[in-house]
């Protein structure tokens, strides 16, 4: 296994209840600051990952016995939150990484993976994913490319037309059918280090939103040991683990932005306040309705991560269908939520939220807040929702 | 049983392989069973049976070999 010559951080694993306090702190003083700049120049927030290592924020999923800081999901989500209030691609980059690190910590069951997992949390490595594929229509469950088997050793090509984050990141965990003789769904994930010519970049990300993940699109080249292949079926991994941590740190993300966005109306209404003294300012009470929403957005999100948290141990209450059609539904929710918190706090901030370069500037939350309905389409979630509940009978 | 399991896997799985050519144990997902015909396999298997799938046993494991879905339909024959 190749190591990695960064020196591992002096700082000790922080508890999972800091988790939050930190990534708020860096927020507001490292990745907010720099967010206009991320968005604009569609650059990695160096800056916030910097800080997040050094305070060994990437490896905190990671067990205490393998050197991370053994941190509960729900804490994990907040900390996303806390990052998404301030800089929405630093928050979902950090999510996404969140994802595959939960994916190695809970099915990487080679002695390679165990290894590789202790080496994440020695050097603090990112980690990225490539799910989708060129020619699977944006269906994640479903491969053309294969693992090519040869011996002990496998080689891997992968069209995939986004890997968020790639050229940034140390490792990829990539999807791709089980063998060269394997249907599309039975699928195989293999945790591939990024080497000299893993990647090669084929397209680049120019989007809307979410500008600073950097979600180019690449041609994967990987040769490596079957260690480095998963023994669990990636549809296992996929419905255990990476659907729910998925579903529930992107909310977090979104419930970021949402709650940002209330703090600028909030500003912006206590200003008018403070104009007219001993009278409520109009937008006051779109204001309070507006924080009627953002709290049923919140009770949602700890909520749907709470009741994982309860049960990610258990792998049978995991597979159950009235749970995906639970995390399905947190994902459309969420991802519907976003877009109607940040369009109403525009309409409180009025021309100052429009404006691009004031203190309580929308545009870039609310270009991000588009994102969250299409990275993973709703319609899709939906479909699946609605072909489960053919047969789900609707007891939880 | 199995004779008549076979028959709704044939029908609604949409396989690449021909059922009769795997054994009661072999893995359907393997074998090309994605989650969307498994909702159809098990809606089919509920008319056959005349019976009702529960929360508990709407999960991948239940539908991965046909002894799987034949153990199934015996624990829901039991309870009822």
């Amino acid at each position: 296994m190749s190591t990695v010559s960064s020196s591992p951080s002096p700082n000790p694993p922080p508890s999972s209840d800091q988790l939050a306090e930190i990534a708020g702190r860096i927020a507001s003083t490292v990745a907010g600051p720099a967010a206009a700049d991320v968005d604009k120049h569609s650059r990695f927030p160096n800056e916030t990952f910097d800080a997040l290592r050094a305070e060994r924020m990437l490896s905190v999923l990671i067990p205490r016995e393998q050197g991370g800081a053994g941190a509960r999901i729900t804490d994990v989500a907040l900390a996303v939150e806390a990052l998404g209030e301030h800089c929405a691609s630093s928050a979902m980059i950090y999510a996404m990484h969140q994802i595959q690190v939960a994916s190695i910590v809970r099915h990487g069951h080679t002695d390679w993976l165990r290894e590789y997992t202790e080496q994440v949390a020695a050097s603090e490595l990112l980690l990225a994913s490539a799910t989708t594929e060129e020619g699977i229509g944006g269906d994640v469950r479903s491969s053309i490319c294969a693992v090519e088997h040869d011996g002990d050793k496998f080689h891997l090509f992968k069209k995939a037309p986004v890997i968020s984050y790639g050229l940034y990141s140390d490792a990829i965990l990539a999807t791709a059918r089980r063998t060269v003789d394997s249907p599309p769904n039975d699928q195989s994930m293999v945790l591939v280090p990024r080497l000299e010519g893993t990647l090669e970049r084929k397209s680049e990300w120019d989007a809307l939103g979410f500008r600073g993940t950097c979600s180019d699109g690449f041609w994967l080249n990987a040769d490596g040991v079957v260690a480095q292949v998963f023994a669990d079926s990636y549809g296992d991994i996929s419905a255990q683990t990476m659907l729910p941590t998925s579903h529930i740190t992107w909310a977090s993300v979104w419930l970021g932005i949402s709650t940002g966005a209330v703090d600028k109306a909030r500003q912006v209404v206590r200003k008018d306040a403070r104009k007219a003294v001993g009278s409520t300012p109009p937008a006051a009470v779109r204001l309070a309705d507006l924080v009627a929403t953002l709290e049923q957005f919140r009770s949602l999100v700890h909520g749907a991560a709470a009741d994982y948290e309860a049960i990610c141990d258990d792998p049978e209450a995991l597979s159950a269908m009235g749970f995906a059609i639970r995390m399905n539904s947190l994902k459309v929710s969420a991802s519907n939520l976003v877009v109607d918190i940040v369009g109403r706090a525009m309409s409180i901030c009025g021309i100052a939220g429009y404006l691009q370069r004031t203190p309580v500037s929308l545009g870039r939350s609310l270009r991000d807040a588009y994102g969250a309905a299409l990275m993973v389409n709703n319609d899709r979630l939906l479909d699946a929702s609605a072909q489960m509940l053919l047969v789900h009978k609707g007891d939880r | 049983m199995n004779d008549q399991i076979r028959e709704v896997v044939a029908a609604y799985g949409r396989l690449p392989v021909d059922v009769s050519g795997l054994n009661d144990d072999d893995d359907l997902y393997r074998a090309g069973l994605t989650s969307h015909a498994s909702v159809n396999v098990m809606l089919a298997l509920e008319d056959a049976f005349d019976i009702e799938f529960p929360e508990r046993l709407l999960r991948r494991q239940t539908f991965e070999s046909i002894s799987a879905i034949s153990e199934a339909i015996d624990q829901i024959r039991q309870v009822a």
